[in-house]
């Protein structure tokens, strides 16, 4: 549990003040970090650096209006984001999109669950000294920023869904320049496996580092990779069965305690690894499965929503993003909510962080991927 | 568990009359902001809810009816099911107790409710701004919320000005 | 040097009080010339270190400063001097200004007694690999000074980490070259590498000079297993990944020189560029036969100047191996925590390395130096030591085909299963004079997109 901050830190404590301009903090993060020497007392996460009120902004925009805003939520799962708010929307609305446009949410979001995972388990290796894999990975990051450009104009901040739909279509090249990504990016992540995922001293660092049990993981409100390298069983794809999911086949794969204990950093970095993979696996079925078709369902030009209120969630890049829009009758939303994994991510650091040196405080940051736009919105 | 045997067992768990809304679309449950966290520790322990996953925990604010909505989204793992409830507090003395000892999820979640909304949560371990600087007035959910012209000298707007650069 | 003095102060008929003086004066043009070496081994270095990196992480690395980017460094050296020389505030001012000092001449220092060739030596101190060993460790001294002046609480993490680091670590280190020095019967440099290969019984040409079997690495296993020791514990020493926690920048910042800039900064830089050459040529001293040529004793080698010079490329090329595997090793691995660090020395390095030592001796006194038994230890060391690189460079090709052509896959030409479509480029680049180009070609597609 989390004790009263203390600001008179015994006499005996280094007060370490570790961000928010710091290497390895992701984003703007800070910790005030309570140490022994090289052996962490305490470690307060400060969060707020990147808070620029995307909740508030909804209040004053128009339902189509807010969905760029909602890119801007986390740079890095920005179609998540998208889909999230789309699918909220539509709840309330009572639209249904057409099939084509599911899957190529789907494919948009897939890929962008690889490009997600792939910034985040090169910046593991990367805080842990290993500078290589992360421009190994960016480079096929970058290929991904092509496709995402070649369908909807945007690298980063994608703009890619729209109430009822999506806002462009792809054609028979950019599935096959998919499809040539595939075969090129399993092989990729072998080469990755066999680089740095079982090198022994990433195994030494990681193995047994911040071990969340099950009950904490699920007290403290962990979701995604974080809280199936725990052990626990969930995921919104496979358990909600929202979009298309229900027709495509894929693996959760959960920590086993392979080369340590369920729930230690090493569980969160391979759980993601192969999360990749069975990305990669869906990917292919929604090449073979996509239907011709609309794009796009009939929206009313001005969105008037009645009066309701409505949770959805999507299985994004950190674990369930969820979004909470009320809606009272007018164009713009009344309140809207998230609900993000990085911030529960983050709330969950200062009870671990005890006991734990520096350099492992590093370790548990990257491997919880906390991204600081997202604990803040 | 639907809705209406959901609400039946949350009557009968707490003992007290629990208004509810089917919702267009999300249904939620009512309670009174003295069971509040009763009631959290009943779905929380009782083994045929068992919502053991707090998902998001927010504030609403109506200034029409004077009064604050803090809203608790739950997750039962166990019976895959979702679970809303709600309470209203009344807005010019917001003051409810902490959900922290349920969940230890909801000590941020509620920092983020105290910040953003001025909702004050008694037992809450940490309760002090989280995403705003600890000095800054006021609460930027409120439906009448100012936004400051500056703060520590630092301007909060910029000045509008067209494409030749002159101030409009 | 005496005695070239001694010769000029005749040939010009002065006063033997100029002897001292033209003394005096050889030693600051030797100091001089040392440390001008010195420091384009270590702007070399910086660059060889760019590029490298580059090439393991597909890039390109630094190519425009001069022919290949050769002058990179010296572009850099100059901005880093024009730089303002900042000071913390709250900074231990002498203390800070001094630190810098202490890592170069550390470092610097120890050039002299540097064998690149067997005339080319500034000093061969007779007790050479000890002095090495001494003013080297002025480094922990001067990282200390740094992190504590700084008034940083990185900085002071930093230095502390790098003095605990260098110091136990300079154990193991020591203990690895005492068996060196055990087989050799010297402390002196260029008597180590004399004594690979240049020994009486080294008579035939199959055993005279620096072929590998003479190599103190393939002497016998105790000594294949120092080298190692040896190696990791100057890594270590040196301050490099995975033994870089005084400057990990993911948890320290930049450790002792965060709150460095401009020539001070440098200072620091450069000295641990130095310091891999230093260690890499002193592993090719101890373990590599120095300048040795294979077949050519040392006595034929200092009659003809091409010998000499064919004895420092050959030194200068077994460094510059060291120094890439030591670059390599940083781009590949990722860094220990402290506790490990410290267990690896104690509880592996240290024992490992008295046992060599004791084996070292043990095999000195059983078996004789040129017997048969020895001369089949040598040679099947020297077999088992290229097994190893040709295992690794088979493991190296079959990782290498595992993935295929990757490096070059661009997703909007090859490694698709359609054909190049132009139409696509024309969307990506349309902007760019080549897209336009390729809107005329394709005409109607194209102004579809357009």
């Amino acid at each position: 549990m989390i004790e009263p901050t203390d600001n008179n830190p015994q006499r005996s404590e280094l007060v370490l003040n570790m961000g928010p301009h710091h290497p390895s903090t992701h984003g703007v993060l800070r910790f005030v970090v309570y140490t022994d020497g090289e052996i962490m007392r305490r470690a307060q996460p400060d969060i707020g650096y990147l808070h620029r009120g995307i909740e508030k902004i909804a209040e004053n925009k128009t339902y189509p209006g807010y969905m760029p805003f909602t890119d801007r939520i986390n740079y890095l799962e920005a179609m998540f984001c998208n889909q999230a708010y789309a699918i909220a929307i539509e709840k309330i609305l009572g639209i249904t999109p057409p099939e084509r446009a599911e899957f190529l949410r789907v494919i948009a979001c897939e890929l962008n669950r690889i490009a997600s995972h792939q910034v985040t388990l090169g910046c593991i290796a990367m805080d842990l000294g290993a500078f290589t894999p992360f421009v190994y990975l960016l480079r096929e990051r970058e290929k991904i920023n092509d496709m995402m450009e070649a369908l909807c104009g945007n690298r980063l901040t994608h703009n890619y869904m729209r109430i009822g739909g999506v806002s462009a279509d792809l054609d028979d090249t950019w599935l096959g320049n998919l499809e040539g990504f595939l075969d090129h990016f399993e092989l990729i992540l072998e080469e990755f496996t066999s680089l740095i995922v079982y090198n022994e001293i990433l195994v030494k660092r990681l193995a047994d580092v911040a071990v969340i049990c099950a009950a904490d993981a699920v007290g403290y409100g962990l979701v995604g990779p974080n809280l199936r390298a725990s052990g626990v069983n969930w995921d919104c794809r496979r358990d909600l069965g929202y979009s298309v999911y229900p027709q495509l086949e894929f693996d959760v794969p959960l920590g086993r305690g392979e080369r340590g204990t369920v729930g230690d950093c090493f569980e969160r970095f391979v759980v993601r690894v192969e999360e990749m993979k069975q990305s990669c696996r869906i990917l292919r079925q929604c090449l073979r499965k996509l239907p011709d078709g609309e794009i796009q369902a009939k929206v009313p030009k001005m969105i008037k929503a009645p009066k309701a209120e409505v949770y959805s969630c999507v299985e994004g890049a950190r674990g369930e993003l969820g979004v909470y829009v009320v809606a009272d009758g007018t164009t713009k939303p009344y309140r809207v909510k998230w609900r993000t994994g990085s911030f529960s991510a983050m709330s969950i650091v200062e009870a671990i962080s005890r006991g734990l040196m520096i350099a492992d405080l590093v370790a548990v940051i990257a491997t919880l991927d906390v991204i600081a736009p997202e604990t803040d919105r | 568990m639907n809705p209406d045997q959901l609400h039946k067992r949350l009557q009968e768990g707490l003992g007290i009359e629990i208004e509810w809304s089917e919702g267009p679309v999300d249904p939620f449950y009512l309670i009174p902001s003295d069971f509040w966290v009763k009631a959290g520790l009943f779905v929380r322990d009782a083994t045929d809810l068992s919502f053991e996953f707090l998902r998001s925990l927010c504030g609403v604010d109506y200034p029409d009816e004077k009064s604050i909505l803090v809203v608790a989204h739950l997750f039962s793992y166990q019976h895959k099911m979702p679970l809303v409830l709600k309470t209203k507090i009344d807005r010019d003395q917001p003051k409810i107790e902490s959900l922290a000892s349920v969940w230890p999820a909801a000590c941020w979640h509620e920092r983020e409710t105290y910040d953003l909304l001025g909702v004050v949560f008694t037992g809450n371990p940490d309760l002090r701004r989280i995403l705003l600087p600890e000095d800054w007035v006021g609460h930027p959910l409120r439906k009448d919320y100012q936004p400051p012209n500056q703060y520590h000298g630092i301007p909060t707007t910029r000045p509008v000005v067209d494409c030749d650069g002159e101030q409009l | 040097m005496e005695e070239l003095s001694r010769n000029i102060v005749e040939a010009l008929g002065l006063n033997p009080f100029w002897e001292q003086v033209f003394y005096a004066l050889a030693i600051i043009v030797v100091a001089v010339v040392v440390f001008m070496a010195a420091l384009t081994i270590a702007g070399l270095l910086t660059y060889l270190e760019r590029r490298v990196a580059g090439r393991i992480q597909s890039r390109v690395g630094p190519n425009r400063v001069g022919p290949l980017g050769l002058l990179q460094w010296l572009a850099d050296g100059l901005k880093l001097v024009m730089k303002e020389d900042l000071i913390p505030a709250c900074a231990d001012r002498p203390m800070f200004r001094l630190a810098p000092y202490a890592v170069v001449v550390g470092v610097f220092a120890a050039f002299v007694s540097v064998p690149f060739g067997q005339l080319l030596i500034a000093a061969d101190l007779n007790v050479g690999i000890i002095y090495l060993l001494a003013i080297t460790s002025l480094v922990s001294v001067g990282v200390l000074m740094s992190g504590w002046a700084s008034n940083n609480k990185w900085s002071l993490l930093g230095g502390i980490r790098s003095a605990a680091q260098i110091v136990s670590y300079e154990v193991p280190s020591a203990l690895s070259i005492l068996s060196v020095v055990l087989l050799a019967g010297t402390l002196s440099m260029q008597g180590i590498i004399q004594a690979q290969g240049g020994q009486e019984y080294h008579a035939e040409f199959w055993a005279r000079g620096g072929w590998p079997w003479n190599w103190f690495i393939f002497h016998n296993p105790f000594a294949f297993i120092a080298f190692f020791l040896y190696f990791t514990a100057a890594v270590a020493e040196g301050n490099r990944t995975p033994f870089d926690l005084p400057e990990a920048e993911s948890e320290l910042v930049s450790g002792y020189n965060t709150e460095y800039s401009g020539m001070r900064f440098a200072g620091f830089f450069l000295g641990e560029f130095a310091n891999i050459y230093l260690m890499s040529a002193v592993a090719t001293t101890l373990f590599f036969g120095g300048w040795q040529i294979p077949g050519i004793l040392p006595e034929e080698q200092a009659s003809s100047w091409s010998l000499q010079l064919m004895g420092l490329l050959i030194f200068v090329f077994k460094a510059a191996i060291g120094c890439f595997v030591v670059i390599w090793l940083r781009w590949t691995l990722p860094r220990l925590r402290v506790d490990q660090l410290m267990g690896l020395c104690y509880k592996y390095l240290v024992p490992f390395a008295f046992i060599c030592l004791g084996g070292n001796a043990v095999y000195i006194l059983l078996i004789k130096a040129g017997s048969t038994f020895d001369w089949i230890v040598h040679g099947a060391m020297t077999l088992f030591g290229f097994a190893l690189v040709v295992y690794f460079f088979v493991r190296v090709t079959h990782h290498i085909r595992l993935v295929k052509d990757r490096v070059d896959f661009d997703i909007l030409s090859r490694g698709t299963k359609k054909p190049f479509d132009p139409a696509v480029q024309t969307r990506r680049y349309g902007r760019h004079r080549k897209g336009a180009r390729a809107l005329e070609i394709t005409g109607q597609q194209g102004k579809e997109i357009g």
